[in-house]
């Protein structure tokens, strides 16, 4: 080589080392705390609002609890309605549910996108870091602190629906939730945090998929509630075999998946009774078809019916079982998650521009 | 022996059905600003992404600074590449695309980037999106320089620029040049400003290299010929005829041949300005199979042994 043509040191390459992986920590920061200081705004905002209604909730279930001692107490009906009017927008969770989703998107899928967007990828991947380390070092740092952020947060929530679990609810007629309950299950204990960095993890591969920032973000948000719907619907009911019961008290904190029938050891039906039998057994008409907390009323349909030689089946997963199904469902959306972020950091170093 | 900084075997690259670049080889050797030039779409930044690593190939191979592949981290580390319209983190100061990409490389000339953008006059607390194009273009050359590379590769950095801010921007490469000694290769589909900073061609058509070498090489072994318009015909049969320009009374015929041959009686030869031949071959899509560095597979025979 000639004395022109090199400018480096020559020393310089025969010990070519990468670039630290922490310096990419200001980097990550600069660029994405802006995205961070949202979110954080966004949280804060809804927890000193949950904090708010929360007081409220408490003290309604406090005073609830309070007057319904004896429960035939005057004061115990108006104070029962009382605790299940406050706040009941938010007493199915439902609404809550956005939330993993929302940080998860709006934090998530720009990471990538924008860059391929604006075209400033082209800078980023041609520095010395490389492209797919440059990648990795952006997703599973906000990952975690995103996660991390979406589990305090959670803190807030389990102190907030505390009052629908409490095992002395169902003694004074009170809302009694099961900790399975959909909108619910998830607002509590790890999954929470589990979802958020899910719903990170799908935006950010949509974002490199799409390469757009708004479109990457419906994306988002659609295979989110997909992927919602389906855990919720087919994945969490069989996550243990459920326990069968022919007992009739199961606990209100039970989750109920099905209830059948059966006379003489063989089956009878499963749900509700024909209309034929409930004439048959019960001609005083059929007790009402619900009741408090949606559940159907067993004992009376049971009063009808025991005496015909029927026993009542039900299959259910017990409250017990909330933390193994937290685990559970917290596992494998972490393996997700990381399936995902893996796979973007796979297209990313692919990627044929 | 001269390493060369870039180095392309066979290489293509399809997008869809399409092929942007096509059996490309070539090896530009080290100590040259080189000028990749061509009509748009004619495969330039489709072959710098692929040096750059941006892109990976659909065929053959690439590689870079003396057979490093190209997007390897070795690679990365010499290289410094300028994307077309200098993409910046717009709402970033200029201060901290400096910090960024010092973070980014493992070398990062903090002082030199200081100095230059203060001289420039581009203040470090601007946000990159309010600068001016040309600010921009600098910026980004700066933060490129500053990285200490062997290898610069801006991609048509001057297309959007204005005259002026096209002036300065190509005195800043050459300066950078003379200085460190960093080749350069650059595209562009600014003929004019080439002949004034280039001292090695690369003439990519439809996908295609058409003519690579050095320009002295390249203008010394070509000439002007200007004579009677009845007598073309017959020498463009006996001679290499690039192009041919023919008037009522005159024909022109750029043709390649060297000093020594004497122009036919009657014609008077001229020597080629870069512009003038690049022009030709731009205008003669064809004229890469004539013999001589242009062929095809076999470019590296005019790579220049010092």
């Amino acid at each position: 080589m000639t004395a022109m043509t090199v400018p480096a040191d020559p020393k310089e390459d025969t010990s070519l080392r990468s670039v630290p992986w922490q310096r990419m920590g200001w980097v990550t920061w600069r660029q994405h705390r802006a995205s961070l200081a949202g979110v954080a705004v966004f949280l804060g905002a809804l927890a000193v609002a949950l904090w708010l209604a929360g007081r409220q909730l408490h003290s309604a279930h406090t005073a609830a609890i309070a007057a319904c001692h004896p429960a035939s107490s005057l004061a115990c009906p108006g104070m029962v309605i009382a605790f299940d009017g406050t706040n009941g927008f938010l007493a199915n969770g439902f609404i809550l549910q956005a939330v993993p989703v929302l940080i998860g998107a709006f934090a998530g899928a720009p990471v990538l996108a924008r860059e391929l967007e604006t075209g400033t990828f082209r800078y980023a991947w041609t520095q010395g870091f490389g492209r797919w380390r440059w990648t990795l070092a952006k997703l599973v740092p906000l990952g975690v602190v995103l996660a991390a952020a979406a589990g305090a947060f959670s803190l807030l929530l389990n102190w907030y629906y505390q009052p629908y679990f409490d095992a002395g609810n169902q003694a004074v007629s009170l809302t009694e939730l099961t900790p399975f309950s959909p909108g619910l299950f998830d607002l509590r204990g790890i999954g929470f945090a589990a979802w958020t960095l899910a719903a990170f993890a799908i935006g950010a591969l949509a974002g490199m998929l799409i390469r757009r920032v708004v479109p990457a973000i419906v994306a988002t948000l659609a295979a989110y509630v997909a992927l919602a719907f389906a855990a919720g619907g087919w994945l969490r009911p069989a996550y243990m075999t459920p326990a069968v019961t022919s007992n009739l008290n199961v606990p209100g904190s039970a989750w109920i998946l099905s209830q059948w029938w059966t006379k003489g050891g063989k089956f009878a039906f499963a749900g509700w009774p024909s209309q034929s039998l409930l004439n048959r057994f019960c001609p005083t008409g059929p007790p009402g078809p619900v009741g408090p907390g949606g559940k159907p009323k067993a004992v009376s349909l049971a009063g009808c019916l025991t005496p015909h030689g029927y026993t009542q089946w039900t299959s259910y997963q017990p409250a017990s079982r909330f933390w193994s199904f937290q685990w559970i469902e917290g596992g494998w959306l972490l393996a997700l998650s990381a399936l995902l972020i893996a796979a973007t950091v796979w297209l990313v170093r692919r990627r044929a521009a | 022996m001269s390493m060369n900084v870039i180095e392309a075997d066979g290489l293509g690259k399809r997008y869809g059905g399409t092929w942007a670049l096509r059996d490309c080889s070539l090896a530009v050797p080290a100590g040259h600003v080189a000028a990749l030039v061509g009509p748009n779409g004619a495969g330039k930044t489709t072959l710098l992404n692929l040096a750059a690593g941006l892109a990976a190939p659909s065929a053959g191979g690439v590689t870079v600074l003396d057979g490093r592949p190209a997007g390897s981290v070795a690679a990365l580390d010499g290289i410094a590449f300028v994307a077309q319209d200098t993409p910046l983190y717009k709402n970033l100061p200029a201060r901290d695309m400096l910090h960024l990409t010092r973070n980014l490389n493992r070398r990062f000339d903090q002082q030199y980037a200081e100095i230059r953008l203060g001289e420039l006059g581009i203040p470090l607390k601007r946000k990159a999106g309010k600068l001016s194009g040309g600010q921009q273009a600098q910026l980004a050359l700066t933060l490129a320089l500053a990285r200490r590379p062997r290898l610069l590769v801006p991609d048509e950095p001057v297309a959007m620029l204005d005259p002026v801010a096209r002036h300065d921007f190509m005195a800043s490469v050459l300066t950078a040049m003379a200085a460190d000694g960093v080749s350069v290769v650059l595209s562009s589909h600014v003929l004019a400003e080439l002949e004034r900073v280039a001292d090695y061609l690369i003439l990519l058509s439809r996908g295609r290299v058409q003519l690579a070498g050095e320009v002295d090489d390249l203008l010394a072994s070509h000439r002007m010929l200007t004579g009677p318009a009845a007598e073309a015909d017959q020498y463009a049969e006996r001679l290499s005829v690039v192009h041919a320009r023919r008037g009522q009374a005159q024909a022109h015929l750029l043709v390649r041949t060297t000093s020594d041959d004497p122009a036919p009686p009657g014609w008077e030869a001229h020597p080629v300005g870069l512009e003038e031949l690049a022009l030709a071959y731009l205008r003669e899509p064809g004229a890469a199979a004539l013999p001589g560095p242009a062929r095809g597979r076999n470019n590296q025979q005019t790579e220049v042994t010092k």
